[in-house]
């Protein structure tokens, strides 16, 4: 019978694709817009992504997230470095400047400043250019999607100028870095060269970061390092979090992101839920028939499951297949969208929204054909 | 008036046919309270197989109940049906819906093909349900279409067929199985004369079998020629048991 169901499914060709289509709609609107929501968290802690080689961040004890930066004392790298356990430990700068083109034209960006010898901090994917020339005098490199943004339309070249702080900085290098969150143009350049573009304060170090020797894990060298030195000392995977928890809770993001979520999946449900309805609906006298001829409702339970979960599954491939064209399409397209996928947790999270969906769906439908009775075949 | 009880079935040439359906004082109510409606008044009516007996009277005289719960759809207030001589009372739930799907055929007055299944498909319907390989059961129902004079429409929809071949096909998937049992309802109702004729001819020559009851729901006069027996109904009782009159 189950091959019946099948054939009645695709008999009705327009109820059958607008139940899909309601599906694959909710799933589309669901998958990307939560895809979105975790990639532009997941972005807030990518400057921490981008320093791989670092396990330990110390930074002001009161600092909340990985942007809004408390500096610290230059010296207190040398503090670090003293605490037992740790093997290595250097200075970065994150902070934002303003980048001026000879024309006058500018834009904010975020400038880094990575230790000027090991080089700790500095982007991996280098397009053109030889990481060593940032020791240069007014070296910087910038990124790829940065040099689009400051020189529009232009083809990426060496040894343009830009003014920072009324300081002459030359691009000597393009790389490729981890988007940013408020996607700014990203600058590097070796930190005692970083410190000259900013306005001058008496404390400008931003974070040491390091990592212990083997034998003493991250954890374990941050309560040295907060025990001996006082500062804030978290582990990668603790700043990640803190910094992600912290917009979070302070930005109106998830709440947006939210309810066009909830109406992802209420308009699913009710295109979906609707037309399945209606089509079980219409198709009751037919069930009728299959009643009186001998079709038990064990049955005809597995036809209707089996059509809802045929639509289920043809939307929900669909919807997945749409946000992933939506990303493939726009992460080539718009730069303020690189980087964007749908990762698996959001997949499977969808796939049993779709099983709501669908149980719902059916739940309404069944209701009419389980309480149907066989004899309405006589009623004309 | 008479009644069932005093026109009994004249005695045909021959040995007396074997009773399908034995009804014993079925009376059917509905609803409740002060809106209970008595729609069978105590039927007792035996029908016999390898005859086409008629079912007739005027709407909401209790026709449509009394076949549906002769046919199983429908259980009675008060009484009891044997079909076969099993009597259904006897049955519950699924045992009862499995015998239904061995032994009972329906043809329905607006035929209730399915309108994405071929003529083929739909008439292996029964077979499917009971759980019979497709191909197999689908050479089975060609078969039988080509019996009713539809073998060369096995691929049609029922959208490509005109009102009288759908009845064809539904006469078809009533019998796919071979059931003991078959109840048509108002078979000709949808139809032109012409096609009614056809239909009633069909179910005359091929449904009709020694070890069958046939039971046909009609208003249609023009075929009460083809029954066997009459049996009609006023106010949810049988009022005549009769042969009719132009019976051959």
């Amino acid at each position: 019978m189950n091959w019946v169901a099948w054939k009645m499914l695709n008999g009705d060709i327009a109820k059958y694709l607008g139940a899909v289509f309601g599906v694959a709609f909710g799933v589309l609107l669901i998958t990307q817009q939560a895809s979105i929501f975790i990639g532009l968290m997941s972005r807030t802690a990518n400057p921490l992504r981008d320093v791989r080689e670092a396990s330990v961040w110390v930074t002001d004890r009161h600092q909340q997230n990985a942007d809004e930066i408390e500096p610290i004392s230059d010296g207190a790298v040398h503090r670090i470095r003293g605490v037992e356990g740790m093997d290595w430990a250097v200075r970065l700068y994150k902070g934002v400047a303003r980048a001026r083109r000879p024309d006058g034209i500018f834009r904010q960006v975020i400038l880094l400043g990575v230790d000027d010898h090991s080089f700790v901090g500095a982007p991996r994917t280098i397009l053109m250019g030889d990481l060593a020339d940032l020791r240069r005098p007014s070296a910087v490199f910038i990124d790829k999607a940065g040099h689009e943004s400051l020189w529009p339309g232009e083809p990426l070249r060496l040894g343009r100028e830009i003014e920072m702080s009324e300081r002459r900085a030359v691009i000597v290098g393009i790389c490729e870095t981890s988007a940013p969150f408020q996607s700014f143009p990203v600058v590097v350049a070796t930190y005692s060269q970083a410190t000259q573009f900013i306005a001058r304060e008496r404390k400008q170090l931003s974070f040491v970061v390091g990592a212990p020797v083997a034998g003493v894990t991250p954890a374990e060298a941050c309560r040295r390092i907060k025990a001996a030195t006082g500062f804030e000392a978290l582990t990668y995977d603790q700043f990640v979090w803190q910094t992600i928890n912290y917009y979070i809770a302070n930005t109106g993001i998830p709440v947006n992101f939210g309810i066009t979520i909830v109406l992802g999946f209420i308009v699913g449900a009710a295109i979906a839920g609707q037309t399945f309805y209606l089509f079980t609906l219409e198709n009751l006298r037919h069930f009728g028939a299959l009643k009186a001829m001998g079709v038990n409702n064990r049955r005809l339970i597995g036809m209707v499951l089996l059509q809802a979960a045929v639509i289920g599954a043809i939307g929900y491939s669909l919807g997945v297949g749409m946000a992933v064209a939506f990303f493939e399409v726009s992460g080539r397209v718009l730069p303020d969208l690189r980087g964007m996928n749908i990762p698996w947790q959001v997949a499977f999270g969808t796939a049993g929204v779709v099983v709501a969906i669908i149980t719902f769906a059916s739940l309404m439908s069944l209701r009419r054909v389980l309480l149907l009775e066989p004899a309405v075949v006589f009623r004309g | 008036m008479p009644t069932a009880l005093d026109t009994p079935v004249p005695d045909s040439p021959g040995p007396r046919p074997a009773v399908g359906v034995a009804c014993r004082a079925i009376a059917k109510e509905f609803g409740s309270g002060e809106t209970r409606t008595r729609v069978l008044h105590g039927i007792d009516v035996d029908i016999g197989c390898g005859a086409l007996t008629l079912l007739i009277g005027p709407s909401g005289c209790g026709k449509t109940t009394l076949i549906s719960i002769i046919a199983g759809l429908l259980d009675p207030t008060a009484g009891d049906v044997t079909l076969f001589g099993t009597p259904q009372s006897q049955l519950r739930g699924n045992r009862r819906v499995d015998f239904r799907a061995r032994n009972v055929g329906f043809v329905f007055q607006q035929y209730n093909l399915l309108p994405s299944l071929t003529a083929a498909e739909n008439v292996a319907v029964p077979l499917l349900v009971a759980r019979q390989p497709r191909k197999r059961a689908i050479e089975q129902a060609a078969g039988v279409l080509d019996a009713v004079g539809l073998g060369s429409r096995l691929k049609a929809f029922p959208n490509q067929l005109s009102g009288g071949q759908q009845q064809r096909v539904a006469i078809a998937r009533a019998l796919v199985h071979e059931p003991r049992l078959l109840v048509c309802d108002e078979p000709t109702a949808a139809l032109d004369s012409s096609s009614g004729q056809t239909v009633m001819e069909l179910l005359k020559s091929v449904a009709v079998h020694p070890d069958r009851t046939v039971i046909v729901v009609t208003h249609d006069s023009r075929v009460l020629q083809f029954g066997d027996r009459l049996l009609e109904m006023a106010d949810g009782q049988i009022v005549l048991d009769t042969v009719p009159s132009s019976h051959p």
